[in-house]
């Protein structure tokens, strides 16, 4: 029984209907750690984090929260420990305050009155994302980052051990992606809580403390940052070769578009060709140098 | 550093339920106008309101037997069953996450109505004058209609995860029943004529009987409803999330869908299917005001049952002497508003 892990799987396997998603997939997250989940797309990374909550059945084997089967939790302890947030964005029609409280849900329970730790709780999370300032407006009336923000700000009030976010950063902007890697890093360092999080952005995921790869046939690897690095997972797990350089101490992930490894196909016709090649030529472009072949 | 408890603003529970004050004024705005239109109610009539105001001035045997044991007890009834439906309404909007989502939709609505069919047939007896044990005969075989019905629905949608496919079999259990319903009636005329207004909506059968059988409905439904109320924001976040904050989706489902079963049952035993009520209060609740869960469960029934008062006064006013069934009153409101937020929404994109 792996004890010594939050959270872990053994042997996971899910399947949708007949298509096979994971397979026999194990893994152990580090505690007070933030471990990025990357990978193309539909490689399973987040049938990976609602496996690893319990919020899907697996085919077999198991997934481990504390020592204990995760689904054998009852289900306010467990929400206390886990706190999960979607992919999809939210529509509700809430205002910004009432959708942060309901991540104290599990604490109050059906009737919910809140008390002064839950008031608390809800305080430091919108405090924490920012979300403080549109507190009483509906979430229907703010942009897609704002409402992102006031998702993770629910995610934090739940001040749960473990958090899965399935991509927290979508829709921000560059500031704020890294107010939430800063945020992220600082959860798992500072207060010890287990971060696990599907994110696209591959230098920000460079940024985390462990690196969970997958490609389309299972694991390609879980280790740090430098490992990944080193063995060349990324590559491996896309299927392409993606390219890290190091800068001020940093991985960063530097896109090849000026070579011409990766030939991008555009279906043109000879008038459309013309025009890019008289756009090309008035920008100084050649079309060779970008890789395009018309 | 942790931020002392004493140190943070207290300011979430005001926030968790927003303008409490203000919504105490709404909520008190709302008894007075159904005080306003029960009164109206018991001036109007057959005879005119001169006569009506003459009755209540100096009452004798006959004028206190049209005030107090017709006028009223429809003015309350058609109040209580406006309440129900509109009680359903936010459920059924809340549940579905549908804004256009009403009982209908579940299939519970023409399960109650194959019931009462059903019982009527059994028992071949008209709908006036019937005694307090056929009240209760005719409700319970409604509730066990809606509860068939959505029963049916809720396993043909496999267990009522999905949204969708929930309302898509909703919606076929509704046309199933009705289709049974009627098959039923045409192989007996007298039940047909007796059902014909019935179905159309009709608050003339109300008695002091079905009231206390609606007040019963609506306790039963209301408290249970606020407590679940919170669930039923979560589930605002999605499914998935509402699962993940400890919310259970199978006690939360279930326990509405019984809910709605009750009060969709006991509004078609008392005056037939009286559609747009439901769709219409909650609309108009969060016109008004914003509100959270709730408020929106405490004051789509207070919505609903006035506009099903007002309803049932234009059904008498228009066309007296003669009266208009409720149910076509309603429509023409409902479908009209119904065309009015299609073509704002229309307008706005």
């Amino acid at each position: 029984m792996p004890d010594a892990y939050p959270i872990s799987s053994r042997d996971l396997s899910v399947r949708y209907g007949t298509r096979p998603v994971l397979e026999r997939l194990s893994v152990d997250i580090h505690p007070g750690a933030w471990t990025c989940v990357v990978g193309p797309n539909g490689c399973g990374k987040s049938t990976l984090l609602r496996a690893l909550g319990g919020f899907i059945k697996f085919d077999h084997g198991s997934v481990w929260l504390q020592g204990r089967p995760v689904r054998d939790w009852p289900r306010a302890d467990r929400a206390r420990r886990i706190a999960w947030l979607a992919q999809s964005s939210v529509t509700a029609d809430l205002t910004v305050a009432e959708c942060v409280a309901l991540g104290r849900f599990a604490h109050t329970g059906w009737l919910g009155a809140l008390q002064a730790r839950d008031e608390a709780a809800i305080a430091r999370a919108m405090a924490a994302t920012g979300a403080e300032e549109w507190a009483h407006r509906r979430i229907t009336t703010l942009s897609g980052g704002e409402r992102q923000r006031v998702q993770l700000a629910r995610v934090l009030a739940v001040e749960a051990s473990v958090l899965l976010l399935d991509e927290p950063t979508t829709h921000l902007d560059p500031p704020h992606q890294e107010d939430v890697g800063r945020l992220l890093l600082a959860q798992a360092r500072g207060c010890g809580v287990t971060i696990v999080s599907a994110i696209h952005d591959l230098s920000l995921a460079l940024m985390a403390d462990r690196l969970l790869v997958m490609g389309r046939d299972g694991l390609v690897g879980h280790g740090t940052p430098q490992d990944a690095v080193d063995g060349d997972w990324l590559s491996r797990a896309f299927g392409k070769p993606i390219k890290i350089v190091r800068m001020s101490g940093c991985h960063v992930w530097q896109p090849q578009l000026a070579s011409g490894d990766s030939t991008l196909i555009l279906p043109a016709t000879p008038q459309c060709a013309d025009e890019i090649d008289a756009g090309a030529q008035l920008q100084g472009v050649e079309i060779e140098r970008l890789g395009l072949r018309l | 550093m942790m931020p002392q408890a004493g140190a943070v603003p207290r300011v979430e529970r005001r926030l968790d339920a927003p303008g409490a004050t203000r919504f105490a004024w709404w909520l008190a705005a709302g008894v007075l106008v159904t005080l306003a239109l029960t009164a109206l109610s018991m001036l109007i009539g057959t005879s005119s309101i001169r006569t009506s105001l003459a009755w209540l001035l100096s009452p004798d045997a006959d004028s206190n037997t049209v005030l107090w044991q017709i006028r009223l007890p429809r003015a309350i009834g058609a109040w209580l069953a406006g309440a129900l439906l509109g009680l359903s309404g936010a459920i059924a909007q809340g549940l579905f996450r549908n804004p256009l989502a009403e009982p209908y939709l579940l299939g519970s609505s023409s399960g109650a109505g194959l019931g009462v069919s059903l019982s009527l047939l059994a028992a071949s007896t008209s709908l006036r004058g019937i005694a307090w044990s056929g009240e209760i005969g005719i409700t319970g075989a409604a509730f066990l209609g809606a509860c068939a019905a959505t029963a049916l629905t809720v396993v043909l949608s496999r267990g009522a995860a999905q949204t969708a496919s929930l309302l898509l079999a909703g919606i076929v259990v509704g046309f199933l029943l009705s289709a049974m319903t009627s098959l039923l009636l045409l192989s007996s005329p007298d039940a047909w004529r007796t059902m014909q207004a019935f179905l159309l909506g009709s608050t003339g059968y109300l008695s002091w009987h079905s009231n206390a059988l609606l007040g019963g409905a609506f306790l039963v439904c209301m408290l249970p409803s606020v407590l679940l109320a919170r669930g039923l924001t979560a589930l605002n976040l999605g499914e998935e999330t509402a699962q993940s904050l400890g919310v259970s989706l199978t006690v939360l489902r279930l326990a509405l869908l019984a809910i709605l079963s009750l009060a969709t049952a006991s509004t078609v035993a008392q005056l037939g299917t009286i559609g747009f009520v439901g769709l219409v209060a909650p609309h108009l609740v969060r016109e008004t005001r914003p509100v959270n869960q709730r408020q929106l469960l405490i004051a789509a029934p207070i919505c609903g049952g006035v506009l099903l008062q007002a309803a049932d006064i234009i059904s008498r006013w228009v066309v007296r002497p003669a009266e208009l069934p409720v149910g076509v009153v309603t429509s023409c409101i409902g479908g009209s508003y119904l065309v009015f937020l299609l073509w704002r929404r229309a307008r706005r994109a």
